[in-house]
């Protein structure tokens, strides 16, 4: 391969300086911020009351299926208004926000060499939108009839009628509301995140230097823009035929004995727009998990991302296809039976990038030098459960073996092991790797290392043997388990230890928000570059890093974002923004 | 390196979860045995691919964690080993998926000579229609539903008069013939499914699906739905019962046909009965409600 | 969901057309220095507000074409019936096409420097964009008062529904171009005012292109030109 550009052979040209909007009161930088990185922490932290939400109903689920008839309380209408709380609010509310509002905010910036995102206050009302669209989600816990009921797939007719809590009330006017309102405020955010990447750029900054976590995000951003859509329009057509009768979604219906106006509606077209969106939501969420993992193995092992080329095309490949795979959520739907053909193929053939994702990340590590930090643990164990969680989607995508187990909960433990406990493990190694950036003082390492081992063994140890509760045919979303013939009393016993170590899992995550609060002050002081990474958040001249990012002059990018122990080079590092000829001297095997 | 440890721990355990745990799937009693030789397939290529992704890394986590001095080897890409990770994935992925589709185009082309039952579901219950001496099932509409009506048979279409009316109870079926089950749903989407019998589908307000399959031997199976239907989910239990040739005629013979169900409503009947539509639903309500007053 | 699907296609063309100007075959660890002097690696030089609307037009278009899959795939079920479109519909085209007209004028006033005509073009537009409004809300009346309710058919229903998407996005657009306009009169810079103008009319455009694809879907034209695209494939 050729060399192309001899080093620093044109001058670097000025670097278009943008306006940037000075705050000058505590309202104006603190709360109405349009700083990129106030919004981040703002985001986070609302995701993550939000999350703490779920989390206790995920517990009182749990207290449910573990210990079935002990908890009164807990009634088949509480059950579900909770299962379909906890799955809206994990998705949406708290993946989706956390990784494109919180890190896509604080680190797109930083790692492009920006002095902020491009269009700061869109951005702002980003953030306000999303906190009223979680406003209203809160508000219908307090509605008459609490909240909906339905399922977080929200399917009708159910959802808006009166069999299900919340359908003819106000619980699922809310919930259709709330999602519009994030959909709207999530489209102002993410215009800012794909055009920063496109537009903000500093100078050497090539998209094949990006880092991986930039690859990612943008990625993810640009199939979140394209798939929302669908949800709003589904969410539109449910909201118009439950407030004013019309028939986009209902059939002919006998209610408890009572025939409804509707007619003719189909329910399978809301499953086709409601997956149209809901199947890219799943790669929304993990392809930001990919991209952060990649740079934290990388940072950690001090080793070059194996294979990035590779690591770019699987991320656009993947972001393609995952376009062409919605009706595997719809092989029991009672759709054409033909379309499975074509819906497994596609839906297997996305494996294959995603298989080399994960080689790239192992073979990472091969011949590396790795710190077993915590960031580092959590990759590992990110890793282990998007294997585990992938292979069993194999098993699902393969249209005939999704005839038994589609819902059932070898779903369940499915899509927790792949888009929950991956993703949120890789959440965790970020806040870790990020936290002494965003605050300039490192979390607590003996705290950390309880949280991750507790949280990862734990969240293998519930969601692993979940598999084999659905394996016996037990479905999902049943708020009982009694009076079932093959539910046998060794997976009752099995339902307990699960629940069980539910909760031990949960007040880990208390251990670590107690973390996060107590290091803002506590921690140990961490230094502007504390892992010795490459890329450009850690160059910044201050930690936190000031309004405006870098200091008076944007840096200027020589090299990619992995020059981990380059030979000849002293230190096992070079930053991005580090001229000079460290250059391999031989084409490597 | 606790963590190599217990990766290869993870990597152990959970296989010998695999072979020794009790909880395995239900004796089968269908001819999709097929679908269960698919899923051991699945096993096998998946098992052997998480094993040695999970200990490679443990192994890469062992050899080559820091020390002093260490320095990791700068290695951009390998074009030939991930052309050969990529022909292998390829490959295994053919394996699982081809099996796949060949037994699925089995799942979607019903034998000619599958006899056509209709299940059809309402909160929270399942009801039944059997073809009569015609063989035929007659037309049926949501719109007709009424309570001397609950399946929404159409009164003047001649086909249906003969059908045979199962509602809110068992059905049986004859062991060793291959049935087309009709699946109808009068509101909400339900899932006729019986674990046992391996397949399952959703059932749609304003449209029929189906599947179709052969019981392979006799006994009673639970019918379970699996598709959430509103807070009745959980109970909306059946019963199929799977008979030799003699018992199921003998069970034929007890059941009415629709002509006969509505009779007394043809005769003007002044006080007709409250329909068992609106009773079951009531008793399913009854039931929600003493789970929530416990 | 073919409508939405050839509309992705067409942004993945547009994807990958800009991808396969970016290198991605490179191999960045053997380029050190500033590849930035490479054509077009850098950033595009159209200004990043345009680029911005340009994203945001995509979604725009992603909305409408799945609401066009969803009527397609409504429309397959028996109990359609097409509703008349009301006359005043061609009127009101009329009226946005005009609308977009004078934009454009504006911006080659603008161009020219000529702040006259910059005016007189921004408060035709805006005008024009508020008759077209208008204009619907009296197609609705009339249809309302022909017995065409929103819940008596699903045509009906998907008849007011795009149209009253479409009606809300010019909503947003007449805010825009009053901020526009508001600079016209109070005399922002010429290159900012040119810049606003500019977007106002790619938006204005833009909206135009989408009403007369949900005209051709509502008057069933695109239905026609499906089906006759399925004949020539069979």
């Amino acid at each position: 391969m050729v060399d192309v550009t001899p080093a620093d052979a044109v001058p670097p040209a000025e670097v278009g300086e943008m306006e940037l909007y000075h705050p000058h009161s505590w309202w104006t930088k603190y709360v109405f911020s349009q700083d990129a990185k106030v919004i981040a922490i703002q985001y986070s932290a609302t995701a993550t009351a939000i999350g703490l939400v779920a989390l206790v109903l995920s517990w009182l689920m749990r207290l449910q299926l573990g210990f079935p008839g002990t908890f009164d309380f807990i009634t088949p209408e509480a059950y579900y208004q909770f299962i379909t709380m906890h799955g809206m609010i994990m998705v949406i509310y708290l993946l989706t926000a956390l990784f494109l509002g919180g890190f896509g905010n604080y680190l797109i910036p930083l790692m492009v060499g920006a002095r902020d995102m491009v269009f700061p206050y869109v951005n702002m009302l980003s953030y306000w939108v999303y906190l009223l669209a979680v406003l209203v989600l809160v508000s219908s816990f307090f509605a008459p009839g609490g909240p909906t009921g339905a399922g977080w797939t929200l399917y009708p007719p159910q959802a808006i009628m009166t069999g299900t809590p919340g359908g003819n009330d106000w619980g699922i006017i809310l919930m259709l509301s709330s999602l519009i309102l994030f959909i709207i405020g999530f489209t102002m955010g993410g215009l800012n995140y794909v055009v920063t990447v496109l537009q903000g750029r500093t100078r050497g900054m090539t998209l094949m230097r990006l880092p991986l976590t930039v690859w990612g995000i943008f990625t993810a951003t640009v199939m979140a823009l394209l798939a929302f859509p669908a949800l709003f329009v589904a969410c539109v057509m449910m909201l118009l035929d439950r407030l004013l009768g019309t028939s986009f979604f209902m059939p002919a219906i006998v209610e408890m004995g009572q025939q409804l106006q509707h007619s003719g509606g189909s329910p399978i077209l809301f499953q086709h727009l409601f997956w149209f969106f809901g199947h890219p939501e799943v790669y929304i969420v993990a392809l930001p998990a990919f991209g952060i993992v990649s740079d934290l193995i990388s940072t950690h092992a001090r080793k070059n991302i194996f294979g990035y080329r590779m690591m770019v095309w699987a991320i656009i490949a993947i972001g393609a296809l995952s376009f062409v795979v919605w009706a595997h959520h719809m092989y029991v739907s009672g759709m054409h039976p033909y379309f499975g053909f074509f819906f497994a193929t596609t839906t297997l053939i996305i494996a294959v990038p995603t298989a080399i994702k994960v080689y790239n990340w192992v073979l990472t590590l091969w011949r590396g030098d790795i710190h077993l930090s915590i960031p580092m643990l959590f990759a590992l164990a990110f890793i282990v459960t998007f294997v585990n969680g992938g292979l069993t989607g194999l098993f699902l995508g393969n249209v005939v073996v999704d005839v038994p187990l589609s819902d059932t909960m070898f779903v369940v433990a499915h899509f927790h092991m792949v888009m929950g406990v991956a993703p949120i493990l890789v959440i965790f190694g970020a806040i870790y790797h990020w936290y002494p950036k965003v605050t300039g003082r490192m979390l607590d390492e003996t705290l950390g290392q309880f949280h991750f081992w507790v949280t990862f063994l734990g969240a293998y140890l519930i969601f692993f043997p979940m598999h084999y509760i659905g394996l016996i045919g037990v479905p999902r979303r049943y708020a009982e388990l009694t009076d079932m013939t093959i539910m046998t009393e060794s997976a009752h016993h099995l339902n307990s230890f699960i629940s069980i170590i539910a909760f031990l899992v949960g007040f880990a995550q208390m251990v670590f928000l107690f973390n996060l609060i107590w290091s803002i002050r506590h921690g140990r002081e961490a230094g502007g570059n504390p892992w010795r990474a490459t890329t450009l958040e850690w160059q910044t001249p201050q930690t936190p890093p000031a309004h405006g990012n870098f200091g008076k002059e944007l840096p200027i990018v020589y090299r990619w974002a992995y020059d981990y122990s380059v030979p000849g080079a002293k230190e096992d590092f070079i930053p991005q923004n580090v001229p000079g000829d460290f250059r391999p001297t031989r084409e490597p095997a | 390196m606790a963590i190599a440890l217990v990766l290869v721990l993870i990597v152990v355990g959970s296989v010998l979860f695999h072979f020794l745990s009790p909880w395995w799937w239900t004796p089968i009693a269908s001819n999709w045995d097929y679908i269960d030789h698919t899923i051991t397939i699945s096993f096998w290529i998946t098992g052997v691919v998480f094993s040695a992704v999970v200990l490679f890394m443990a192994y890469c986590v062992f050899r080559f964690r820091h020390r002093e001095g260490n320095r990791a080897v700068y290695e951009p890409e390998n074009k030939r080993l991930e052309s050969w990770l990529t022909i292998v994935t390829a490959i295994g992925v053919t394996a699982l998926l081809v099996p796949g589709l060949f037994v699925w185009s089995r799942f979607v082309n019903v034998p000619s000579d599958a006899t056509e039952i209709e299940v059809v579901a309402q909160q929270w219950q399942w009801s039944y229609r059997l073809p009569g001496k015609d063989g035929k099932l007659g037309t049926s509409d949501t719109r007709e539903v009424t309570a001397e009506n609950p399946l929404g048979i159409a009164p003047k279409d001649p086909n249906g008069q003969d059908d045979v009316v199962v509602e809110a109870a068992d059905l049986h079926l004859p062991v060793d013939k291959p049935v087309k089950m009709l699946l109808r749903s009068i509101d909400v989407l339900h899932d006729f499914y019986i674990p046992e019998f391996r397949a399952k589908m959703d059932m749609i307000p304003g449209s029929v699906t189906y599947f179709w399959f052969t019981p392979t031997r006799t006994g009673t199976f639970q019918v379970l739905c699996a598709e959430l239907c509103g807070q009745g989910h959980p109970l909306m239990h059946g019963m199929v019962m799977v008979d030799t040739e003699q018992d199921y005629l003998a069970w034929l013979g007890q059941q009415q046909t629709f002509a006969q169900l509505s009779a007394p409503q043809q005769t003007g009947s002044a006080n007709p009965l409250p329909g068992n539509t609106m009773a079951s639903a009531l008793d399913v309500a009854a039931k929600v409600e003493t789970v929530e007053a416990r | 969901m073919s409508v939405i699907l050839v509309f992705l296609l067409v942004i993945a063309g547009f994807a990958g057309w800009w991808l396969s100007h970016q290198r991605l075959t490179a191999k960045p660890w053997l380029e050190q220095g500033l590849a930035g002097d490479l054509v077009g690696l850098e950033r595009s030089a159209l200004p990043t507000a345009k680029i911005g609307l340009g994203v945001f037009l995509a979604v725009v278009g992603c909305l409408f074409s799945l609401f066009t899959s969803a009527y397609f795939m409504r429309m397959g079920l028996p109990d359609w019936r097409p509703l008349p479109l009301p006359r005043l519909l061609w009127l009101n085209t009329g009226v946005l096409v005009l609308s977009s007209v004078a934009l454009q004028c504006a911006v080659i006033a603008a161009r020219r420097g000529q702040t006259d005509m910059v005016r007189l073009g921004l408060a035709t537009a805006g005008l024009t964009a508020l008759a077209f409004l208008i204009g619907q809300l009296m197609a609705w009346r009339q249809l309302t008062d022909d017995g065409y309710l929103l819940d008596s058919n699903p045509a009906n229903s998907f008849f007011y529904l795009i149209t009253a998407m479409h009606g809300l996005h010019i909503l947003g657009g007449l805010v825009g171009l009053g901020r526009t306009s508001t600079g016209a009169w109070n005399g922002a810079r010429p290159e900012r005012l040119r810049l606003g103008i500019e977007l106002c009319a790619m938006y204005w455009h833009f909206l135009l292109f989408v009403w007369l694809g949900i005209l051709a879907v509502l008057a069933g034209w695109a239905a026609t030109f499906v089906s006759i695209c399925q004949r020539l494939l069979t």
